[in-house]
C-alpha cells in the first residue's frame, strides 16, 4: 500500500509542473497588463510604466520569471496580490472555506438525491418513473448554472419569498466573528438565536443549483451501476435466500454499486469548482471561484497564478484520496492489474 | 489577516449576542470588493464608495453637486496671483479609534502634511507602502502643480503653486485627498505593520468602519464625533457586496439591500413601475467621442471633418446601443456642469448635405478610412464595436468606406494617444467636475504624442482662454471663457461628440435623503431609512 501511495505521490509532481507552466502561460497570453488595466483613460507616462513593471519584475525576461515563480512556490510563496497587496495564500484561505461550505453541502444534496432516486430507477427499470428520473437527470446535467441560479433566484426569493436571494447571512439581523470561516460552525459558535437557521437557508439554492450537475451525473451513474449489479449472481443468490427486497438491493446490491459511484464523486470535485466561478458570482458568495474572475479582470498574474494552484493543489489531493480509498477498497487496482 | 478585521470600540457588545437588528440600518448593495481602504493608493470607484464614509477631505463637493464647499478647512484664501492657498482647518475635529489605536489628539495640519507627503515625497516612510501607486495624484498632475505644502501652525496649511491653478481646489475635494491620521500611521510603523493603514482605515468621517469580509460586507458605525457638514443618520451603514447586477436587482426587490448604486438600463422600466422602488438618474461626468486624427489629410479640413460628423445618426446609436440611456452631446461637458453652453446649436444628421459638402471640400468618394473602435465596455460607451458598426453603415451612405479596427484596450489607448488612427472612438470620466478636467483634453500641450488630446488638435484661441480659464478664482468669469470655448470647440469639431451616458441609481421607497452625484460617487451621510 505504501508503495503505492508514493507511486501516485509521485505521479502528481510532474502534473504540479505542467500546471505551474500552464497557469503561468495562460494569463500572460491574456492581452493586457497588470500595470496598465488599472489606468483608465488617462493613461500612464512611459517612466512610470517601466518604473511599476521594474517594481513587480515584469521588466525580466518571461524565462525569467518562471524561474522565479517556481522557485518561490517551492518554498510556499504564492506572491502578493497586485489589486490588494495581500499575501495570496492569506487571502486563498480566507475565502476557501466559503467555497468548501458551499460544495460539501452541494455534493452532500446531490449524493442524498442522486443515489437513492438512481438505485430506485435501476430497480424500476423502464417503468414511467425510471424513464421520468433519466430525462430530468439529464435537464439537470444540461442545465447552464447561470440561468438556473437566476430562475432559482427570481422565482424562490423574489415571488415566493421563501428564501434570501443571496449572501451567506442576513446582514441586518446577524453580527459575529467568524473564526473558523464556516459559516454554518460559526453561527454555532456564536450563540446567536436563529442566526444557524439563517445560514441554513441562505445555503440552500446555491447548494442546489451547484449541486444540480453532479445530481444529474449521480443520478445516471448509479442507475447503470446499479442494473449491472442487479444482474449478477450474488444478488440472485441473495434473492433465492428469501432476504427482503430492501435488504438485498439496499446492502448487497447497492453497496457495490456505489463504488464506481465513489469514483465520480471523487472526479466531480473538480467540475464543482469550476460551476462554484459561476454559483458564487450569481449569489454573491464569497468564495474563490468569484476571486479568480476577478484576477483575471484585474490580470492579477500572482493571486491568479497562486489561486489556480491552491484549487489544483485540492483537486489532486482529493482525486489522490480517492485513488487511494479505492485501492484500499479493491487490491486489483493498488497491484496495477 | 483575520477573515474579518474587527476594529470596532463597539464589538464587545454585539459579540455578546446583542442583535444589531434593533438599530437603524442601511444596506447598500456595492458591485465589488475594495482593494484597500485607501483612496490614494487606488483608481476604482468601488474603493472610493467603501473609503468614503470613513474620511474627510479639506474641501468637499457638496453632495449631490461638483460645487466645491468647506470640509477639513473650514476656509481658505488665495493669494499671490493664485499661486498660493492657504487652508485654515477645523478646530476640534476627532479621529476614529480602532480596536488597539485610540487617537491622543485632535485632527491638525501634520495629517494634511502626512496625507499629501505619503503620496508625494519619496522619503516618506509610508510612500512605498502598499505599492507606492498613487496614481490620481500623478493624473491630477499634482507633482507638477505643487511647489509646496507647509504649515505655519497647527492649523493652517499653506500650498503654494508653480502656477495660478484655481481648479486644484477641486482636486482637494477628490477622494485620493482623504486625510488620515499622521499619528496612526506614526503607531502603525513603530508596531511594524504600517500596511494595517490601508486596511483598517481611521479617519474623522460621518461612520467609522468595523469590519470587512472580502467579497461579502464591509460594516460601519456612526461617528457620534462628526461635528460638521452632513451626518450621518442611520446607527449602521453596510455594503453587502453583490457583483451579479440581477442578484443586486433581487435583493433590492426583496428588501435585502436599500440602495443599488448600479442597476441595469434595462431593469429600470419594471423598476419604475414598481412602488417599493425609486429610481433617479441624471447624464453622467462623462462624454462619448469620435475623434478625427488632424495631423492626417483630410481631416485637417474643417468641413470634412463636419461632413462626416453630420452623417452619423447618433440618435438612432441612443436608441439602439444607449438603451435609451444616454444623452446627445453638443458640448464636451455635460448639462450636470457649471458653464454648461445650452446655446450652442448641435449638428443635425443630414446624409445628403454631408455628402455635398464632402464634395464641395474637394474629397473624392469613395473615401477609405480606419475607424477605430473602443475594445471595452466603458462608462460613456456601452459597446464600442457595436456603436462603430452603426457609424460605419452611417458613412457608407455618403461614400465612406470605413474599416472597422481595434486592439487591446492599453494597446489602443496608447496608439490613440500616438495618433496612429485616422479616426477614433474615445471618452472621458470627469474627476473633480471642474470644467477644466474637460477642456485639457483639447489643449495644446496634450497634442503631442502620448497626450490625451486625441484628435491633436491645436487652437490658439481655446489654449489661450484655457490657460485663462485656470488661473481666475471667480467661477462667473471662468464661466464665460468656457462657454466661448464650447462655440470653438464646435466650430471647429476636432471630434464628433457622441453621448453622455445616463447613470441610474435605484433604492428603496422608504429611502430618504439620497442624492445621485454627477461625479458618479455614492456617500450615505444625510440619508435615513424610514
Amino acid at each position: 500500500m505504501i508503495v503505492y501511495f508514493l507511486r501516485r505521490l509521485a505521479l502528481t509532481v510532474p502534473t504540479f509542473v505542467a500546471l505551474m507552466f500552464v497557469t503561468f502561460v495562460a494569463i500572460r497570453l491574456v492581452p493586457g497588463d497588470p500595470v496598465e488595466v488599472r489606468v483608465g483613460e488617462h493613461g500612464i507616462s512611459p517612466e512610470r510604466l517601466a518604473y511599476f513593471r521594474h517594481q513587480l519584475g515584469l521588466d525580466l525576461p518571461v524565462w525569467r520569471q518562471f524561474l522565479d515563480y517556481c522557485w518561490r512556490l517551492l518554498h510556499g510563496d504564492f506572491g502578493v496580490s497586485l489589486s490588494t497587496n495581500q499575501k495570496v495564500l492569506t487571502e486563498f484561505l480566507t475565502l476557501f472555506p466559503a467555497t468548501i461550505e458551499l460544495s460539501v453541502c452541494a455534493m452532500l444534496f446531490a449524493v442524498a438525491i442522486g443515489v437513492p432516486a438512481g438505485a430506485v430507477a435501476a430497480v424500476k427499470r423502464g417503468s414511467v418513473y425510471d424513464q421520468a428520473l433519466m430525462t430530468v437527470s439529464l435537464f439537470g446535467y444540461s442545465m447552464p448554472i447561470f440561468w438556473w441560479g437566476l430562475l432559482l433566484i427570481m422565482f424562490v426569493s423574489v415571488k415566493l419569498e421563501w428564501l434570501p436571494v443571496s449572501g451567506r447571512i442576513d446582514l441586518i439581523a446577524y453580527y459575529f466573528d467568524q473564526p473558523t470561516g464556516f459559516m454554518l460552525i460559526d453561527t454555532l459558535l456564536s450563540g446567536q438565536s436563529g442566526a444557524f437557521l439563517d445560514a441554513v437557508r441562505h445555503l440552500i439554492l446555491p447548494a442546489i443549483v451547484l449541486g444540480t450537475v453532479p445530481l444529474g451525473v449521480i443520478a445516471r451513474m448509479t442507475r447503470s451501476s446499479m442494473l449491472e449489479v442487479l444482474s449478477e449472481d450474488y444478488v440472485r443468490t441473495a434473492r433465492a435466500k428469501g432476504l427482503s427486497p430492501f435488504r438485498v438491493i439496499g446492502v448487497h446490491a447497492l453497496r457495490n454499486a456505489l463504488l464506481p459511484v465513489v469514483t465520480v464523486i471523487g472526479l466531480m470535485v473538480s467540475s464543482l469548482l469550476a460551476g462554484a466561478v459561476l454559483t458564487e458570482t450569481i449569489f454573491s458568495w464569497p468564495g474563490v471561484g468569484h476571486w479568480l474572475i476577478e484576477s483575471i479582470s484585474r490580470r492579477d498574474y500572482p493571486a491568479l497564478q497562486g489561486g489556480v494552484m491552491l484549487v489544483s493543489t485540492v483537486v489532486i489531493g482529493v482525486n489522490l484520496v480517492v485513488d487511494l480509498v479505492y485501492g484500499a477498497i479493491n487490491p486489483r487496482i493498488r497491484h496495477g492489474r | 489577516m483575520k477573515s474579518v478585521v474587527f476594529a470596532s470600540l463597539g464589538l464587545a457588545a454585539l459579540l455578546a449576542g446583542m442583535p444589531a437588528a434593533s438599530a437603524k440600518t442601511l444596506v447598500y448593495c456595492s458591485e465589488g470588493s475594495p482593494e484597500n481602504f485607501t483612496p490614494a493608493i487606488n483608481t476604482t470607484g468601488t474603493t472610493f464608495d467603501a473609503a468614503r464614509p470613513v474620511y474627510d477631505r479639506l474641501t468637499e463637493f457638496k453632495r449631490g453637486t461638483t460645487e466645491v464647499v468647506p470640509g477639513l478647512a473650514e476656509s481658505w484664501n488665495v493669494a499671490d496671483g493664485g499661486k498660493t492657498i492657504t487652508f485654515h482647518l477645523r478646530k476640534g475635529v476627532k479621529f476614529h479609534g480602532v480596536k488597539d489605536f485610540t487617537p491622543t489628539r485632535d485632527f491638525n495640519a501634520d495629517d494634511v502634511l502626512f496625507s499629501i507627503d505619503r503620496q508625494w515625497k519619496e522619503d516618506n516612510p509610508y510612500h512605498n507602502v502598499s505599492g507606492g501607486k498613487y496614481d490620481y495624484f500623478s493624473d491630477m498632475d499634482m507633482p507638477d502643480s505643487l511647489e509646496s505644502v507647509t504649515k505655519t501652525d497647527d492649523y493652517t496649511v499653506v500650498v503654494k503653486l508653480k502656477e495660478a491653478n484655481t481648479p486644484i481646489l477641486a482636486n482637494f475635494a477628490m477622494d485620493f485627498m482623504a486625510i488620515g491620521s499622521a499619528e496612526y500611521a506614526d503607531f502603525l510603523l513603530k508596531k511594524g505593520t504600517p500596511e494595517q493603514f490601508d486596511q483598517v482605515p481611521v479617519g474623522t468621517g460621518p461612520f467609522y468602519f468595523v469590519a470587512y469580509q472580502k467579497d461579502s460586507v464591509i460594516r460601519f458605525k456612526k461617528n457620534p464625533d462628526h461635528n460638521f457638514g452632513e451626518k450621518a443618520l442611520v446607527d449602521d451603514l453596510v455594503f453587502a457586496i453583490t457583483p451579479d447586477d440581477t442578484a443586486r436587482y433581487a435583493k433590492l426587490k426583496a428588501g435585502e439591500c436599500h440602495v443599488n448604486g448600479y442597476p441595469r438600463p434595462a431593469d429600470v422600466a419594471e423598476m419604475e413601475k414598481d412602488s417599493s422602488l425609486k429610481v433617479v438618474h441624471e447624464p453622467g461626468l462623462n462624454i462619448a467621442y469620435w475623434a478625427f486624427n488632424m495631423t492626417k489629410p483630410p481631416f485637417d479640413n474643417k468641413d470634412v471633418r463636419m461632413a462626416l460628423s453630420m452623417a452619423i445618426d447618433r440618435d438612432a446609436i441612443i436608441k439602439d446601443v444607449y438603451l435609451g440611456a444616454g444623452e446627445k452631446a453638443k458640448t464636451l461637458i455635460p448639462p450636470t456642469m457649471w458653464s454648461y453652453d445650452d446655446k450652442i446649436v448641435d449638428l443635425s444628421y443630414d446624409p445628403e448635405k454631408a455628402k455635398a459638402m464632402l464634395a464641395a471640400a474637394g474629397v473624392k468618394t469613395p473615401l477609405d478610412i480606419d475607424l477605430w473602435y473602443q475594445p471595452v465596455q466603458r462608462p460613456y460607451n456601452p459597446n464600442g464595436k457595436r456603436i462603430g458598426e452603426m457609424m460605419q453603415a452611417d458613412l457608407a451612405k455618403i461614400g465612406v468606406n470605413a474599416k472597422l479596427v481595434t486592439f487591446e484596450w492599453g494597446e489602443y489607448r496608447k496608439r490613440l494617444q500616438n495618433a496612429e488612427d485616422d479616426t477614433g472612438q474615445m471618452g472621458w470620466t470627469g474627476d473633480n467636475g471642474d470644467p477644466d478636467n474637460f477642456f485639457f483634453l483639447l489643449g495644446c500641450p496634450d497634442g503631442k504624442p502620448a497626450g490625451n488630446n486625441i484628435p491633436k488638435w491645436c487652437n490658439a484661441e481655446f489654449n489661450d482662454l484655457l490657460a485663462k480659464a485656470r488661473a481666475i478664482p471667480d467661477q462667473a468669469e471662468r464661466a464665460k471663457l468656457y462657454a466661448r470655448m464650447q462655440e470653438i470647440e464646435h466650430d471647429e469639431q476636432p471630434e464628433l461628440l457622441i453621448a453622455h451616458s445616463i447613470v441610474y441609481e435605484a433604492m428603496r421607497a422608504n429611502v430618504e435623503g439620497y442624492k445621485q452625484s454627477p461625479l458618479g460617487t455614492h456617500a450615505f451621510q444625510g440619508v435615513d431609512v424610514k
